[in-house]
């Protein structure tokens, strides 16, 4: 899967699943600050990606992840 | 339908909890050893007109945990309301109090309330609702002497409780505690006749707790009309604790 494929699917979830304007979501958005995600919220969209790349994530690869792009090319380095 | 799950339901409290909900609910009816009588707890439900399962989990054991979750997630969906029954009591004085009497109570009582909730808490997350009980006691309010195990177990739920209420309310999730007094059950059955008297005496209502007492109020507190109460203990003891 090319890393804006994922990035689509990434969109995706965050608008179905926290309900997030579409148009805030760009590789450079920030999690916390920009999206407003906070850490239960984190909790869903992990879950979600889980369930829709069928992949398991580990609670410390998160560490790094601040950005949609970071998420996108953790997800992307999974598949 | 929802799907509750209430560990220790084979006997006693647990039991009673399962067969009220069983009105109105999927119940998965958790026991430890006692398969005969959660079997008899499933069939009740059944000829009720209820739909029932009964899963054998160590609740010690976070594996044993996981495989019970696995299990009825394969049949239902998930969990949406979780009730934390199930419990065991070693009592000794505090003297005499052996490291195994200590850690069973504790890892049992206390941390294996915290495998099943976490366990159960994610989908609730998910699903943006839930209800999670725990099942606590008196003495973990005011104490017992040759129960400080038993006791520091069952405080330890409320802090538990509380704290998950904190975290989750944003997604529509409640905690409480509901703390019984002297239920009439195997755990304390025990209790001779004139000691039986003694109590009863202290108590605002002249009788001992019936299991029932204690499942109306879950039954309550698994409601849409309870989403304003989270974080709460409610003592059930005829005014015990007054």
């Amino acid at each position: 899967m090319e890393v804006n494929e994922v990035f689509e699917k990434v969109k995706t979830l965050f608008e179905e699943e926290l309900g997030i304007d579409s148009e805030k979501i760009n590789m450079d958005a920030k999690l916390e600050e920009d999206l407003e995600i906070d850490s239960l919220g984190i909790v869903e969209v992990v879950m979600a990606f889980e369930d829709e790349f069928e992949i398991e994530i580990d609670d410390e690869e998160l560490t790094d992840v601040g950005t949609v792009g970071q998420a996108v090319n953790l997800l992307h380095s999974k598949l | 339908m929802k799907t509750v799950f209430v560990t220790g339901a084979s006997r006693g409290i647990g039991k009673s909890i399962a067969l009220e909900l069983g009105k109105d609910y999927q119940v998965i009816v958790g026991f430890g050893n006692s398969k005969d009588k959660a079997e008899e707890v499933v069939e009740e439900i059944k000829k009720l007109g209820g739909e029932s399962l009964a899963v054998q989990l160590n609740i010690a054991d976070r594996n044993s945990v996981d495989e019970a979750f696995n299990l009825i997630e394969k049949t239902y969906k998930n969990v949406d309301i979780l009730v934390n029954n199930a419990g065991i009591t070693k009592d000794n004085i505090l003297p005499r109090m052996k490291d195994d009497e200590w850690n069973d109570v504790i890892q049992t009582n206390l941390t294996g309330n915290f495998y099943t909730s976490q366990r159960a808490i994610k989908k609730m997350i998910k699903n943006k609702w839930g209800r999670l009980i725990f099942i606590s006691s008196v003495v973990g309010i005011s104490g017992n002497q040759g129960q400080a195990n038993y006791a520091a177990s069952k405080a330890g739920l409320i802090g538990l409780s509380k704290s998950i209420s904190k975290e989750v309310g944003s997604r529509n999730i409640t905690s409480n505690v509901v703390a019984p007094g002297y239920i009439e059950t195997d755990m304390t059955s025990f209790i001779n006749d004139e000691n039986k008297e003694n109590i009863i005496e202290q108590l605002s209502i002249k009788r001992m707790g019936m299991p029932e007492d204690i499942a109306n109020m879950v039954s309550f507190l698994c409601k849409d009309e309870s989403e304003y109460i989270t974080g709460q203990v409610i003592p059930i003891d005829g005014g015990l604790t007054t």
